[in-house]
């Protein structure tokens, strides 16, 4: 008699469904949210454009050409020149890299560092929580721009200085979203089993905090991801961003296209095309991914 | 409550003086100072007078020593003392005044674009969730937060100049001067910025109302059979602004220090546009009193909503 529920348990583990694939789950994500599908095919082929830049690009996209100063769309130059005869379109696909550089890096390494402090904020509490929260507070409270802005000028402008500087404002942020998942956690027996096992802070951290904050931290990450690359174009835009002659979107708004946009606006709507659609697309997929991974906002 | 609110109150000390202190340093980290921006500039191979550098210095009290400098800054601020710029040797309540004036009435209309499309588009896709409508409330706020706002104001004034063959006036005039010419100059990039910081409360809008719409209460005035739009306006949207209002406040506490793009491309000489040259300038007099003054209008809105929703929320002034 005893042995019954046991063997009806075995039973209905034999009967649950087996382990669906990769590619069922796949399928599903797009049927049920076609906008976040969509979002992620844009990136996907961002992604691929950035890559093959090179073979796709009609032209060196630092070519100068003064035959061909502020040439209008044609067959030869599909979105037309700049004023110094580049070609918009190569310039643009070439930029594709510098965006996709700056907002993967800036967003992986603002989210990851903030989801560590976050975690530990949480993990020791009392002293050390109260004093991290009260410097988070510190930098949370400059604006954005501003923060990147003073980064900026502190490291001058090369790519990886850009994308530190673009990081920093971003730790704070992750960290007080991340904190409050890790406080829910920090509660959970496992945490307080491993305590008991006897491993070290950085263990528990790493191993068995760090991996149940998962959602919010992917989260965070995609949201980073457009930020990040409207941050650089902004920044760019100023002439603090990335320098002439690399092609970079927000570099490419700045200057001649605003002064000659009357007479050749293709210089100044493709780049703010290219820079609305990907950043557009990264939304589209992040906020998809937070409304799956959040039961609370499910249908029904 | 009042013993929340004092604590509460209490806790922007150290948060300001944090933001004073970070400031401070990390502008003295940046390469160059205001002597050498101005006297030296960025010809090459160009003569350079130390000793006049030397003396500019002494004038400024930059010889002092970094602790020196900073209690002075320090005590001006206790005596509501912002000093001098270092550029211009006005009074910075002087330089600040006009620009503040200009960049405090975009951010106020920006924020009332903001609000008039996103508590109606918010209610209206959360109602019609996973519709059409729904979907295409949500790629419209998702596009907003997409597109740089300098570059919808690029579009603007391009749009006006090929189809009106008309450009907005270029050089700002105060309110009470002109309405019609100030509004005219105004108005553009208001709707260029307020429609990117309309995403954010149209999506929040939207879920809040999501979340108040399951509740029970929800549910047993439609059980009761009260009129939809009076459970709409009575019950929901009641309950689901507080989430919205923050969103708001917040968005607008950052617009201050949030313009710097924005103001350049509409050639607006706004708090943004002076943050660039002081920073340029190495003018950190001006600089500091410009991050203060960004970071206090957040650190202040923040305290407002916090002790708003204690007022509200019980639980959170005794937990």
């Amino acid at each position: 008699m005893a042995i019954t529920p046991s063997i009806d348990r075995a039973a209905t583990l034999l009967d649950a469904p087996p382990r669906r694939g990769w590619t069922a789950d796949l399928r599903d994500f797009i049927r049920q949210r076609p906008l976040g599908a969509a979002g992620a095919a844009i990136v996907l082929l961002m992604l691929l454009v950035a890559v093959s830049a090179s073979l796709l690009a009609p032209y060196d996209p630092l070519a100068v050409d003064f035959g061909a100063m502020l040439a209008a769309p044609s067959a030869d130059h599909w979105l037309g020149t700049d004023a110094f005869g580049r070609d918009v379109l190569s310039r643009l696909l070439y930029g594709s890299r510098t965006a996709l550089i700056v907002g993967f890096g800036a967003a992986f390494f603002g989210a990851t560092a903030g989801a560590i402090l976050g975690v530990a904020s949480a993990y020791f509490g009392g002293r050390i929580d109260l004093y991290l929260q009260r410097v988070m507070d510190v930098f949370i409270s400059f604006p954005l721009i501003i923060l990147a802005l003073a980064m900026v000028s502190i490291l001058g402008n090369n790519l990886p200085n850009l994308i530190i500087a673009i990081t920093i404002p971003m730790v704070p942020r992750a960290a007080l979203v991340i904190r409050s998942s890790a406080l829910s956690v920090r509660e959970m027996p496992y945490v307080d089993a491993a305590r008991a096992a006897g491993f070290g802070h950085a263990r528990i951290i790493l191993r068995h905090m760090a991996p149940n904050v998962m959602a919010p931290y992917l989260i965070m990450l995609s949201a980073f991801l457009g930020q990040a690359i409207l941050l650089e174009a902004s920044l760019s835009f100023l002439g603090l961003g990335v320098q002439e002659p690399t092609a970079a979107w927000g570099l490419m708004l700045r200057g001649a296209a605003v002064q000659f946009a009357e007479t050749a606006p293709w210089m100044a709507i493709f780049p703010g095309l290219a820079i609305s659609l990907s950043v557009f697309a990264f939304n589209l997929f992040g906020d998809s991914l937070r409304d799956a991974l959040d039961p609370r906002l499910k249908t029904q | 409550m009042l013993k929340y609110v004092v604590k509460r109150f209490l806790l922007m000390i150290p948060t300001l003086l944090g933001v004073a202190v970070v400031t401070f340093f990390l502008l003295r980290i940046v390469p160059g100072d205001v002597v050498e921006a101005r006297f030296v500039g960025g010809g090459q191979g160009q003569f350079v007078d130390y000793a006049l550098l030397a003396q500019e210095r002494v004038k400024l009290g930059l010889d002092q020593p970094l602790w020196k400098q900073f209690v002075t800054w320090m005590w001006g601020l206790v005596r509501l003392d912002l000093g001098l710029s270092m550029w211009t040797g006005a009074p910075i309540t002087e330089e600040i005044k006009l620009r503040l004036a200009l960049s405090l009435q975009v951010a106020v209309m920006a924020t009332v674009v903001a609000t008039l499309l996103a508590i109606p588009l918010g209610v209206i896709a959360a109602l019609k969730q996973d519709t059409w409508v729904d979907y295409a409330v949500r790629v419209f706020s998702i596009a907003g937060l997409a597109t740089p706002s300098f570059w919808l104001g690029i579009v603007m004034i391009l749009g006006l100049l090929m189809i009106f063959k008309w450009l907005p006036p270029m050089v700002y005039t105060p309110f009470w001067v002109d309405p019609w010419e100030n509004l005219a100059q105004l108005i553009w990039p208001a709707l260029a910025v307020g429609y990117r910081y309309s995403a954010v409360a149209t999506r929040m809008t939207r879920s809040a109302m999501l979340e108040v719409l399951r509740e029970d209460y929800i549910r047993t005035a439609k059980a009761k059979g009260l009129w939809l739009r009076l459970i709409l306006v009575r019950h929901a949207l009641k309950n689901a602004m507080l989430p919205v209002v923050t969103v708001i406040g917040l968005e607008f506490a950052f617009l201050l220090g949030g313009l710097v793009v924005t103001e350049q491309v509409f050639n607006l000489n706004g708090i943004g546009m002076l943050f660039v040259e002081a920073i340029a300038r190495r003018d950190y007099t001006l600089t500091q009193a410009l991050v203060l003054l960004t970071a206090s209008a957040f650190i202040v809105v923040n305290f407002l909503m916090d002790v708003m929703y204690a007022w509200l929320d019980p639980r959170i002034r005794h937990g």
